[in-house]
Formats: C-alpha cells, structure tokens, sequence
C-alpha cells in the first residue's frame, strides 16, 4: 500500500441545524487532529445559535493555526449535516474544495409557517457551481435509520470524509471517535464510521 | 502533555492552579462553561449566585477575607455588578481578586455588543485581553499576581471567540498553596468607603494606575515579535490571530495587558517600524491611547470622521480573516484581489487569502426557535390570541417575539419586563399590560420590579414561565430547581410562595401547569377583565431535561385534518405540511414529525376538528 503524504494544512467547515451534532463531530476532528501531530483550532459558538437555529463549526489543523475562523473561500473541506445549511455555507469552500452532503433536510420555521421557499437539490448543488467545488451527496441520515439512531448521521459523514484524507490511518479515526462517545454508543458509532467509509459515492482523495 | 483545551475550560484550569478558592458567576454565553468546568475541581467552592452582582460581591467577600476569587459573567452582566466593580476598584483587596467579562462580539447570543475594556480604564483597574486558550490561561495565572502586588481587582476580558475555541494548552499540574489567614482583617479606613475614607483612598488609584503602567513595560504578556520592519501590528485579543494570518510577515506587539499600556515599549515598537496600525476587536480602546500618547500611526486614505474613531478595521462586529483583508485592501495596505476564480494558494502556503465572491443564494433564514415541546409555547399563543402588549426579558423565551407566535414586543435586558410594563401602565397606556420572566430571570433581578408594581400600584399581569432550569444557557441550576452548581441538594424556591409573601391578594397569585391551555387562557382572560396586578407562574419542566426527555410521545394527525392550519399557528418545527391536500378545501394536511415531537399536546388541545391525537391515543396505538 502506497503511503499518502500528509497535507501541509486541512481546514474543514462542519455546518447543521442545532442538536444534529456537529459541535461532536468537530470535537472528534479536532482531537484526532491534534493526536496525529496536527497543531489544531476548534472554534463553534454555542447558546442562542443551539436552539434549532443554523450551527458552524470551524476545524484547523496545520503546523501553525492562527485565526480560528476559516475565511472566505478557503476551507478545504465542507461537511454539511442538512441540505440547506450546505447552501448557506457553500462560499466557505475554496475552489477545487468537496463538500459532503447529507441527504437530509430539516424545514426551518421560516419555511414552515413562513412561507419561505426550502431549496431543491439542484439549487443548492449550483451554490457549488461557480468557482467549481465538488459537492457529493452522502446518505447519512439513511444508514443512521437503519442502524437504528438518527443522531450517527453526523459520523457517517466522518466515515466518508475519512476517505477524503488517506494520510490519516483509519485506526487514528476509530480511537477519535471512541474517545469523544460514550462508551455505550462506541460500537453503533464504529459501524456508523466504517459504513461511511465504505460509501461508493465518495471516490476520494480530496486533499 | 498539552491538552485541547477552549479558553473556558483553560481559565478553569488556571484559576484552580493559581489557588482560587472561591469562583462565582451568573450564566450567561459565552462565559457559561468556566464555572461549570471549575466547579469540580477539588478543594474550591462554586457557586451560581442569583445574579453577576451578588456573584461579584461574593468574590469580593472571599478576597477581603485573604482567600483567592473570581467571578465570571457574560458583558452585560458587568453592567449589573458595575456597582460592586466599583467599589472593589475603590477598596482593593487581601488576596487576588480576577473579575471576568465575556464579551461577545457579532451579538451571537447577547442584546448589545458593548466592549468590556472601557470599564477597566473607567475604573482605573488593569485589564487583559487573551488571543486564545494558551494566553487565556496564562493570563489567568498572571491576574492573581497582578491583583495581589497591586493591591487591585484585575479585569480579564475574553471574548466569544476566545472562549470556544478549541486550542492546545500547555498547563501547570500543580495548584498553588495559599497560606490561610490568621483572623479577618478589620480596616475600616481601607474597606469602609465612607465619604472621609473614600476620599483619602482616592488619590491611590490614580498612584497604583500610573505603577501598573510601568510594570506593563516589562509584563510577560506584552510580547515584542520581530519580523519584517515594513509594517508593524499593535494588538490584542482573537485580533492577533488575524493579524497573523493576513499579515504573517508583519511585526508585532501582542498586548496582553490593554489597560494601563506600556509607553516606552510602544514607542520603541513604534520607531523599529515603517508603518504602523493598531488592529483590535470593536472599539477603538487601543488604538484611542495611541493617538493620545502622540504614536504615529498609519493613516488611511478615508480617515473616519467624528465620532468616529478607528481607522482601518470595523468597529461593529466580529472581525475574520476576510473582513480584515478586506478593511486592509480599502486602507490601501493590501493589493486589490485578483480574479474570483483564481486559484486557491498552494496548501500551507503563507500568503494572501484567496478574495472568492460566491453567487448568494436566497436561502431562507433558519432563526433559532422555541424547540418542539417547550412550556412557553401554550402562553405566547395565547398572548397572540389575546393581542396585549407584551413586555419580555432575556431568556429562551425572548423567542417568543418570533412568527409566528409574534407576542412579545420588548426584550432589553435581565430583569426589565415587569418594571417595562409597570412604566407604560403608569404613563397612561390604555392597553393592559402583560409581563413575561423566566424562573432564573425572576430571582436574578425580577423580584424587586414585582414588588414595585403591588407598592406602587400598577395592574400589570405578570407571567413567571418556571421551566424549573436556566435553560438558554444550557440547564443551569438556579434558586428555584433544589441543587447548587457544585450538585448539592438544596432548598427549592417556590415562585408562588415568594410572590404570596410580598404581599398579592390570594386570588391573584395561581400556579397552572405550562402544557394546560385552556386553563391559562381561563385564567388569563378573567384577570385582564378586572382591574389590579396579578401573577400566573407557569411552571413544567424544559423539553429538554432529561426527565421530560424519559416521557417524550410522538403524537399524530387523524384522518379527519382538514387543513384548517391553526396548528401551525403554535409555531413548532415538529408540525409540517404533508404533501397530501385536503379534497375539498386544497390546503395541505398538517403531519407531526416523530422524531421531533415530544408529545406536549399543545397541537391536539388548539385544534379545533380534533384531528390531533392525545398521549392517550399515542399510547393506545402504541
């Protein structure tokens, strides 16, 4: 097996709704960062914003990480936990950058009893249009139902970024994820990582 | 080992290596997590004090008494301690003494965007400015010190951004040993701010500023870094890092004591360099002194008009890395951006940020909102049944301003709706008033507005929404919910007994269950027939406790939905349109998401086909 070489920087935007759990997914990256050399930052914000409203995590690993924000077009990598919140965040991404997509939608309140339009698919893959990004759709949200707990989404996204960044070993991943879960969910989050690993729509290496 | 650690958790850590013994606070984001994470560590006591000014007045208790203390609060809540700040100012302490203000600029969580500093130069008290979790916690450490050689509460001003970042920390394994004193010190001359007193201690402060300035010169904090001459950085906070990254090349001068500031070492700074700007959070604190000590600093092509005064970066906001290369580019210090499309910098490549400008969609907006199943619901649909005026506060129930439900009018600050609504009584409003608090809210600063409208005669409605938690914040213990912050059983503060006690006629006071809508609309439409003050506590616990967690129902819509849409009137993000129409009217048939209803039944009890179910139901379909 052929040894990738490591990126000399990876900065990922993780977006969602409040409570779909991207302040975990941003603790398992930001640890597994740091535990593979990587100086690291995580930055989220936390309060108002948890109350169903729209939620961005920033993740930063490099040799020196300095803002802990990812400016404009810049980051690399774009997880996105809900289709629409992918939309709204898609100006983050650098171009040639991947954003993952899960096949999930959460009608906010503006849409429901406001009136407001919730995008379709295609609108919110012509976010990614111009500069060209790659957006690839992941069914997170379909394989946490089957493994019986919608709130994995967020680690099958994992699973599938995993394959996004070959230099870091698989086993480095599975430790983060375990050290930042409860012990009695570790082994439903491991099948939810290596079913997201495994997923074919996600060809891989983007960095 | 370093350990990844946010600025909250990293003061934590300091404030128990530097010997803290007592810590106090009220909640309030981005400050929260500090006391929390503080509050097992051993050998100190924690507390959540009703409100940031008995908390102050706590810590200040503890450090007269010779034991190390802080406090921590959110920007605003200094304002409610500014008296007790003052004072400490005005005194000093016998052990160190950190007061902590979490600003949080952009307003994620917060009504005003005020930047904290101010206080420290107003109150002639030092203050430092950390850029992340490291300099978080080793300006923590440094406070203790400062406080004690100066004789002088230091302010420790973080923001937002530096306390929920995420960085590695390197700390200190051992807690410092604190000698206990011997007896409490009596000094009246010192610590009783009489008139006569006050004015002998008063020259001190203006002395002990001018002492700290001198010692900010040589402060482990202020950090000189030499790299190119062309451009040098003065600046502080989370502000360094963008100066950092947008400028790597540049020089700089991280300060991390910005008030008093070191003279002589900006001078030197200043002449070692060919242009020089001062780049901070909000206002213009630093970069103000500079142009009062005479520093040449860099002026712009558009320099600001009066008021204003900052020169280059925003004044309003959070800066980044690109709204501070953009402010660079328009104050000439950067070249204009290239073509959007250009390619992204080689990874780990130390230059430039790419300028992309992305095509916008219209997306709609995802305001945060009431969750599914939380007990303020049933009473803001109600107010907007009703139509009254509304005066709110600060809690998750500020969100009942939000459409749909669209029924509160005012939300200032902690503590304000009662005496809000009182005053337009008073004035001569011909509506009746209503008042809305939540539980943390009413023992923070609700009690005495309460006692003002019965003293002072006003009819005002007053609602108590007791969700038995702090709940914006994240569930913190308060006077009402029976345990303290350091998990003690304690004893449970009963709104209604507390509002009978000031004196509300027996009839007027009544405690309804927060899911019982027609109870509270029953109750609510009798005391707005008749004239006088009146109080309704609302009182179930939040949706998301765990013990209404344990009892969550997914209920669902009945065949006989006609699409009436009432239901979605109530506002929550459980209730949606079904694809399906109804035959006859063509309007969409409401569906109940499962996995997001709690089973609350407000939705069953407000629609009027009972095509909602019951938990009954619920249960017997199973």
């Amino acid at each position: 097996m052929v040894e990738s070489p490591r990126p000399a920087k990876v900065d990922i935007v993780l977006v969602g709704v409040g409570g779909q759990g991207t302040i975990l997914a941003s603790n398992i990256l930001a640890d597994l960062g740091m535990r593979i050399g990587y100086d690291v930052k995580k930055a989220e914000v936390h309060g108002m914003s948890q109350r169903g409203g729209s939620v961005i995590s920033h993740v930063r690993w490099g040799a020196e990480v300095n803002s802990p924000i990812i400016a404009t077009g810049a980051a690399d990598l774009l997880v996105a936990v809900e289709q629409l919140e992918a939309g709204r965040y898609a100006g983050l991404l650098r171009p040639g950058g991947t954003a993952l997509v899960n096949e999930f939608t959460i009608e906010p309140i503006t849409v429901i009893t406001g009136g407001a339009h919730y995008p379709s698919r295609d609108e919110i893959e012509s976010a990614y249009a111009v500069p060209a990004r790659r957006l690839l759709w992941v069914p997170g949200a379909a394989v946490a139902t089957e493994l019986g707990n919608k709130h994995v989404a967020n680690i099958v996204l994992l699973g599938a970024l995993s394959r996004l960044l070959p230099a870091v070993p698989e086993q480095d991943w599975v430790d983060a994820i375990e050290r930042q879960v409860k012990p009695s969910h570790r082994e439903l989050n491991r099948r939810a990582f290596e079913i997201g690993r495994s997923d074919a729509h996600v060809p891989g290496p983007g960095v | 080992m370093k350990r990844l650690l946010s600025g909250n958790e990293a003061l934590a850590r300091a404030a128990w290596e530097a010997g803290a013994v007592v810590g106090a606070g009220y909640p309030g984001t981005p400050s929260t997590e500090i006391l929390e994470v503080f509050a097992p560590y051993p050998d100190v006591y924690a507390e959540w004090s009703p409100n940031e000014k008995v908390a102050l007045d706590v810590a200040i208790g503890a450090a007269y008494a010779g034991r190390r203390a802080f406090a921590t609060m959110k920007h605003v809540g200094l304002n409610v301690a500014a008296d007790s700040f003052w004072s400490v100012a005005m005194t000093g302490i016998e052990a160190g003494l950190v007061v902590v203000t979490a600003d949080d600029p952009g307003m994620h969580s917060s009504q005003n965007e005020q930047d904290n500093r101010h206080f420290a130069r107003w109150a002639r008290v030092p203050c430092l400015d950390p850029t992340d979790s490291q300099d978080t916690h080793d300006l923590m450490v440094a406070a203790f010190d400062i406080s004690e050689r100066f004789d002088v509460p230091v302010l420790l001003r973080t923001t937002t951004r530096v306390c929920h970042t995420s960085s590695p920390v390197e700390v200190g394994e051992v807690r410092r040993v604190t000698p206990t004193p011997g007896s409490y010190v009596r000094n009246t001359a010192k610590y009783d701010m009489a008139p006569a007193n006050a004015r002998q201690r008063r020259p001190l402060l203006e002395d002990r500023i001018a002492a700290l300035s001198e010692f900010a010169e040589t402060f482990a904090g202020n950090v000189v870094t030499t790299r190119d001459r062309t451009l040098g950085i003065i600046t502080s906070g989370v502000a360094y890092h963008y100066a950092r990254e947008v400028f790597p090349d540049a020089s700089t001068l991280k300060l991390g004591m910005v008030y008093p500031l070191p003279r002589r070492l900006i001078a030197d700074f200043a002449a070692g360099v060919d242009t020089l700007i001062v780049m901070e959070e909000l206002d213009p604190f630093v970069e103000d002194q500079l142009r009062l000590m005479g520093i040449p600093l860099y002026q712009p092509p558009q320099p600001p008009a009066y008021p204003q005064t900052k020169s280059i970066f925003p004044v309003i906001g959070e800066l980044d890395p690109t709204s501070v290369q953009r402010a660079a580019v328009a104050a000439g210090l950067l070249p204009g951006p290239g073509p959007a499309d250009r390619p992204a910098p080689e990874p780990g490549a130390r230059h430039t940020l790419p300028l992309v400008s992305v095509a916008a969609l219209d997306l709609a907006p995802r305001p945060p909102t009431l969750c599914p199943g939380c007990p303020h619901r049933s009473s803001f649909y109600l107010l907007h049944k009703l139509g009254v005026p509304v005066n709110g506060d600060i809690g998750c129930y500020t969100l009942g301003m939000a459409k749909p439900l669209d029924a509160l009018h005012t939300a200032g600050c902690m503590g304000a709706s009662i005496a809000v609504a009182h005053g337009a009584v008073q004035a001569g409003d011909t509506e009746r008033h209503v008042a809305v608090i939540g539980d943390s809210t009413f023992f923070h600063s609700g009690i005495p507005a309460l006692v003002n409208v019965l003293y002072n005669r006003s009819n005002v409605v007053t609602i108590v929404m007791d969700n038995r938690t702090t709940g914006m914040t994240g569930h913190q213990e308060n006077p009402g919910s029976g345990h303290t912050l350091q998990r003690q059983e304690t004893v449970e503060l009963d709104i209604e007994l507390v509002v009978r006690a000031l004196g509300f006629p027996p009839d007027r006071v009544v405690t309804i269950p927060s899911y019982d809508v027609k109870a509270l609309e029953k109750q609510l439409k009798a005391w707005l027939k008749v004239d006088g003050p009146a109080v309704l506590i609302t009182k179930q616990e939040c949706a998301l406790l765990p013990a209404t967690k344990a009892t969550y129902l997914p209920l669902a819509v009945k065949d006989n939905c006609n699409g009436c849409t009432i239901c979605f009137r109530i506002g929550c993000p459980a209730i949606l349109h079904s694809d399906a129409l109804d035959e006859r009217t063509q309007r969409p048939l409401a569906v109940i998401d499962p996995v997001l209803c709690t089973g609350c039944e407000i939705c069953a009890q407000v629609c009027p086909r009972d095509a909602i179910e019951f938990r009954a139901e619920a249960m017997a379909h199973g």
